[in-house]
């Protein structure tokens, strides 16, 4: 008796244990009936509400239409990609989704024959005058535009602790001199110069981009992303030799941290500097309660003053679809000014039409427009701004890097990622 | 992209091989009960499992599907690429470590549960509990508790350790032999991820254990014990022997587990610095569904399924032969 009941236990055991074995990020269950999917890695709480007041315009202006949202979780869209791809290859597309700009997922799906153009609507909606040449061309591939963009990240953006730098008579720093010039200061007073965060492996990809992109320029950086200039060239390796020496003035456990727990020390005074894109000024603001110039600082990275590193959710028109109108309705919301301007302040973006209701964003944001507005655009890697396939070796290749500090294994890494996986 | 999750020995029909009779409705109705899940079986098992192995033959590296051959290409480059390599090491010592840690330590608790203690049902649950939550929940939790900064680390610092260790984010391997572009040896960092799994997994083996205790005849045990046998000897000679048969049930399922781990390192490491706790599984993940590198995805699924084979077909024919014996 008390053998079979034992017997039963580990055998209940066993079960659980195979589940347990297969917990790969669930796929797509069958999808509802609704008129429309939208399909996102808008998860979070300030990300979730403001894709609901998008969806609420839409389902306002066209009455009797339903939506489905069909958001995934996990950063970046790591395990949304994994989904998507598999409802994309099953023929059985979601009515529009949640890509990057440029040439990373967007371009392949392009490529692989599963997006319609939009430059009939794009004419029909007068969005080539309300968006910006520089960030169309991000989107359009053979002349013709593939995304409706609805809002804009900076990514190379250094958050800093306005108290600590006042305190040691510093300003944020324009150069890499200038830079290793404050750390030093800042070491020398018993505070970490800067936070890295590095658990989801793309935060260091991120920092390295924002180094190459003050160390070669934004053209020859540009050169770089398009498979235009070799990976060989002394700017790359410049630009190692600069990331491995900002890392001597970094905390030691980076990959132990998420990037809100960087922008956190960096809040709290433990360390002054953390470089990431601008949705830490969401965290900033709206978890911790800071006042923009007040309780957390922002200047561009070194060198890249006049430069944007661009980061934009764009959506678009699955070849595959029954009916395209409610999603080209969906679109029209998506681009319109009301639509943006209701979304992009929920969410701590800024909306990226020119014309966009600047009262309605913090401090913060109405000085990244002004950036926006003015500078050049440029991708961001990791970002969605390159061959997925070159990102994923990108990345393990900064995996070991950024540990072992090897600047010649790491520039011949990413010499081969790009012969294996073509940038242009 | 399917990796062949559970070979069900059960479910291997046994009714294939008698001698050729007349038409029953007995064997009409037990065949077509059967037919259903062979299907299922043979479509979701071994479909994906070949369609898979075509892939990893194929060129299919980005969203654009291609079939062209590359032969062994896929093979040779995740061969050749540090990551694989070390995911090689890391799940060798893995899994040696994790099943001799999970053996000790359950066969111990099912040893003093078997003590004819009160409360026995409470401390076995209390041993089991940790394996109903999830792996991403004890990933999660085991990565605060051991985050050198905070966690358990505070607690030692309290008790005036001086050199603390830096448990999942050491680089260190012990002994470093340089092997290929890796370093063979012990990445003291997989520890630190050996000590969630096992915390997860020892009281399976526990449970399995005290079931394999129970069934010891205490005719057996009477008999040694009238020939003078000690504690010590009673338990080498006569219990240890005859738990094998459950030693080797309990090594089969939890290599099978601990060979495509997945949820524990993905919540609680990532790869890891230098891939030190990096896993076959989470590269072929990462490969396959964000560097759409579709094949050489494959080609770690199939390399995995093969170590896996290595140790399940055996046990399948034990298990099959002992069934043609009863």
């Amino acid at each position: 008796m008390k053998r079979n009941r034992l017997i039963a236990l580990s055998s209940a055991a066993l079960l659980t244990l195979t589940m347990a074995g297969s917990a790969l990020p669930a796929f797509a269950a069958a999808p509802a009936k609704s008129d429309l999917q939208i399909f996102s890695w808008w998860t979070g709480v300030a990300s979730s509400k403001a894709l609901r007041s998008l969806i609420t315009i839409y389902e306002h202006q066209y009455k009797g239409s339903t939506v489905t949202n069909d958001a995934v979780a996990g950063g970046a869209g790591s395990n949304a990609k994994a989904v998507l791809a598999g409802r994309m290859e099953a023929g059985n597309p979601p009515g529009t989704f949640q890509v990057h700009a440029g040439g990373g997922s967007l371009l392949s799906w392009v490529q692989a024959g599963d997006m319609k153009p939009l430059n009939a609507l794009y004419k029909s909606e007068g969005w080539y005058k309300v968006f910006p040449r520089s960030l169309l061309n991000l989107m359009t591939f053979n002349g013709k535009i593939y995304g409706v963009p609805v809002d804009m990240q900076r990514a190379n953006v250094l958050w800093y602790n306005p108290t600590i730098f006042r305190k040691y008579h510093l300003t944020a720093p324009k150069t890499f001199p200038q830079f290793f010039h404050d750390a030093a200061v800042l070491k020398s007073h018993g505070i970490t110069p800067l936070e890295l965060a590095n658990h989801g492996n793309w935060e260091a990809t991120l920092l390295f981009s924002d180094v190459l992109l003050g160390t070669v320029g934004p053209v020859k950086y540009d050169q770089l992303l398009t498979g235009h200039a070799s990976w060989n060239i002394p700017g790359v390796k410049a630009a190692a030799n600069t990331f491995v020496r900002m890392l001597s003035y970094a905390n030691k456990d980076y990959t132990a941290l998420h990037w809100q727990q960087a922008d956190q020390a960096v809040a709290q005074g433990k360390a002054a500097m953390n470089v990431m894109g601008d949705w830490a000024q969401g965290y900033f603001s709206t978890a911790l309660h800071l006042k923009p110039g007040v309780g957390f600082g922002w200047a561009a990275t070194p060198q890249t003053h006049g430069v944007f590193g661009a980061v934009s959710d764009v959506f678009g028109l699955p070849a595959k679809l029954k009916n395209d109108t409610p999603t080209i309705n969906f679109l029209k919301v998506l681009g319109s000014k009301e639509g943006q301007d209701t979304f992009n302040p929920l969410k701590g973006t800024f909306s990226p039409r020119l014309d966009s209701n600047m009262a309605k964003y913090n401090a913060y944001s109405r000085s990244a427009m002004m950036s926006y507005k003015r500078d050049r655009l440029v991708l961001i890697i990791g970002q969605g701004a390159v061959n997925p396939g070159f990102t994923n070796n990108f990345n393990n290749a900064m995996e070991i890097f950024v540990s072992n500090h090897n600047v010649n294994n790491f520039v011949s890494a990413i010499v081969s990622a790009a012969q294996a996986n073509p940038l242009s | 992209m399917k990796t062949p999750t559970e070979l069900n020995a059960k479910t291997i029909p046994r009714i294939l091989a008698p001698k050729r009779k007349k038409f029953s409705w007995d064997m009409f109705s037990s065949v077509a009960t059967l037919i259903p899940s062979l299907i299922l079986l043979g479509v979701f098992v071994y479909g994906f499992i070949g369609w898979t192995v075509y892939v990893s033959f194929s060129q299919w590296n980005s969203l654009i599907p291609n079939f062209n051959s590359a032969g062994f290409l896929n093979y040779s480059i995740i061969f050749s690429s540090y990551r694989f390599q070390s995911d090689l090491r890391n799940i060798v010592v893995f899994t040696a470590f994790f099943i001799i840690a999970c053996l000790i330590v359950g066969l111990f608790l099912a040893l003093l549960i078997d003590q004819k203690i009160k409360v026995e049902g409470f401390f076995r649950s209390i041993f089991l509990f940790p394996m109903a939550i999830s792996f991403v929940v004890t990933g999660v939790v085991w990565s605060w508790i051991l985050n050198p900064s905070t966690g358990v680390n505070l607690i030692l610092k309290a008790f005036g350790w001086k050199s603390l260790p830096s448990w999942f984010l050491s680089t260190t391997i012990a002994p470093n032999w340089p092997f290929g572009q890796i370093q063979l040896g012990i990445p003291v960092a997989l520890l630190a991820v050996l000590i969630a799994a096992v915390w997860q997994m020892s009281g399976f083996a526990m449970a399995v254990y005290l079931a394999g205790l129970r069934g010891i005849s205490d005719e057996i045990k009477e008999a040694a014990r009238i020939d003078g046998s000690g504690v010590f000897r009673m338990f080498f000679s006569i219990i240890l022997p005859q738990l094998r048969g459950t030693t080797t049930t309990i090594i089969i399922i939890l290599t099978a587990a601990s060979l495509k781990i997945f949820g524990l390192i993905y919540a609680m490491t990532g790869p890891g610095q230098q891939f030190l706790t990096d896993m076959p599984s989470l590269n072929m993940f990462q490969t396959t569904f964000q560097g759409d590198q579709f094949a050489q995805g494959a080609a770690i699924a199939i390399v995995l399924l093969l170590m896996i084979a290595i140790f399940i077909v055996p046990y399948l024919i034990v298990t099959l032969r002992q069934g043609d014996d009863a």
